[in-house]
């Protein structure tokens, strides 16, 4: 199924991708409305969104260059220190940016 | 959950838009790059700026930059963007419960927005005891606004911001939604669970299809902790 992106076709692909991304935001909603929720599937829902994060992260973590590795690295130990976002966020950014300009360093 | 109802109100919507401003001003530097690259490709302004209002989803609107052409096939368009999106259906699960209360409307109105960070900001709220929908919807709100609005800019400045990966504004996302994972419960259950999830997402990284990690992982995570149930506020 191939559509031209000349004329109106572009519109069309357009709309596709906007009714799928919605389909992803409201579906979860929607299939949840029919599972009771019980003990167990609040400590699934909980352990499974702490863990989308995670599943975001690791391969960011693993493949990323060294500045990545160690922006991630800064933010996790100012968090876990310091417990304040914004400083540990803002450090993060910094020390890629640190680490992409002066690569022989690390 | 023994934590209170949540409500909609135009003040928590309102302070959650303030609340996701500073964010949302990288999301501007995001949008701007997405905008440059939309172009390059050949796309027409009008369509560039439709595709950000209407799908408001960076990762897959970037991966199907790499599928355009002359004819575009709408099936791996459809599971791309399926499949990077597909987190949002998890997103969704596990705002349900803290929505079940309200009118259909109001539930589905409230995820329309959904997207990483506000949905982070809003659940870490709702699990210490606090209001999470303004953030929720409000926030939503500003990373919709300031993304369309950074793909605006890109379409005539993207050329300013060349090089973001130098900077290390890449990294603004990934570093944010770290913070937000190292600020919720540790213990060792939770640290079992993130290994499982790690491990497993890493995996599929490298040996399922493509995009398909974060579901893999994310699903791994929560089957474990169904299997091994912790024990209430011993976190």
């Amino acid at each position: 199924m191939s559509v031209d992106t000349a004329g109106y076709g572009i519109w069309i692909v357009i709309a596709v991708m906007a009714i799928v991304t919605l389909a992803t935001r409201l579906g979860g909603v929607f299939i949840m409305g029919f599972v009771p929720i019980n003990e167990r599937v609040e400590q699934f829902i909980s352990a499974m969104s702490g863990s989308v994060l995670i599943a975001v992260l690791t391969p960011l973590a693993i493949n990323g260059d060294n500045g990545a590795r160690l922006a991630l690295l800064t933010t996790a130990i100012i968090m876990l220190v310091f417990k304040k976002p914004l400083l540990a966020i803002g450090v993060g950014i910094i020390v890629a940016a640190l680490v992409r300009q002066f690569p022989l360093i690390f | 959950m023994s934590n209170p109802q949540q409500i909609i109100t135009g003040q928590n919507i309102y302070s959650g838009f303030k609340q996701l401003i500073p964010l949302s001003l990288f999301v501007v530097i995001f949008g701007l790059a997405f905008g440059l690259a939309a172009t390059q490709v050949g796309l027409d302004n009008g369509v560039i700026l439709a595709m950000s209002a209407s799908v408001f989803a960076g990762a897959s609107q970037f991966a199907t930059l790499e599928l355009w052409g002359e004819q575009v096939s709408l099936i791996p368009v459809m599971i791309t963007v399926f499949a990077i999106n597909a987190r949002h259906l998890l997103m969704g699960a596990s705002l349900q419960p803290h929505l079940a209360h309200l009118s259909t409307a109001k539930r589905y109105g409230a995820v329309l927005l959904v997207s990483d960070a506000n949905w982070a900001m809003s659940l870490q709220a709702i699990n210490k005891g606090k209001q999470g929908l303004g953030v929720l919807i409000g926030g939503g709100i500003a990373l919709w606004f300031f993304w369309s609005l950074g793909t605006l800019l890109g379409l005539y400045f993207g050329n300013l911001i060349n090089d973001p990966f130098s900077l290390g504004l890449d990294m603004v996302m990934a570093c944010f939604l770290l913070a937000m994972v190292v600020d919720g419960d540790k213990n060792l259950r939770i640290f079992c669970i993130w290994s499982l999830a790690a491990l497993s997402s890493l995996l599929a990284y490298w040996y399922l299809p493509p995009n398909s990690h974060v579901i893999v992982g994310a699903l791994a995570g929560g089957t474990l902790g169904a299997i091994w149930i912790g024990k209430k506020h011993e976190c």
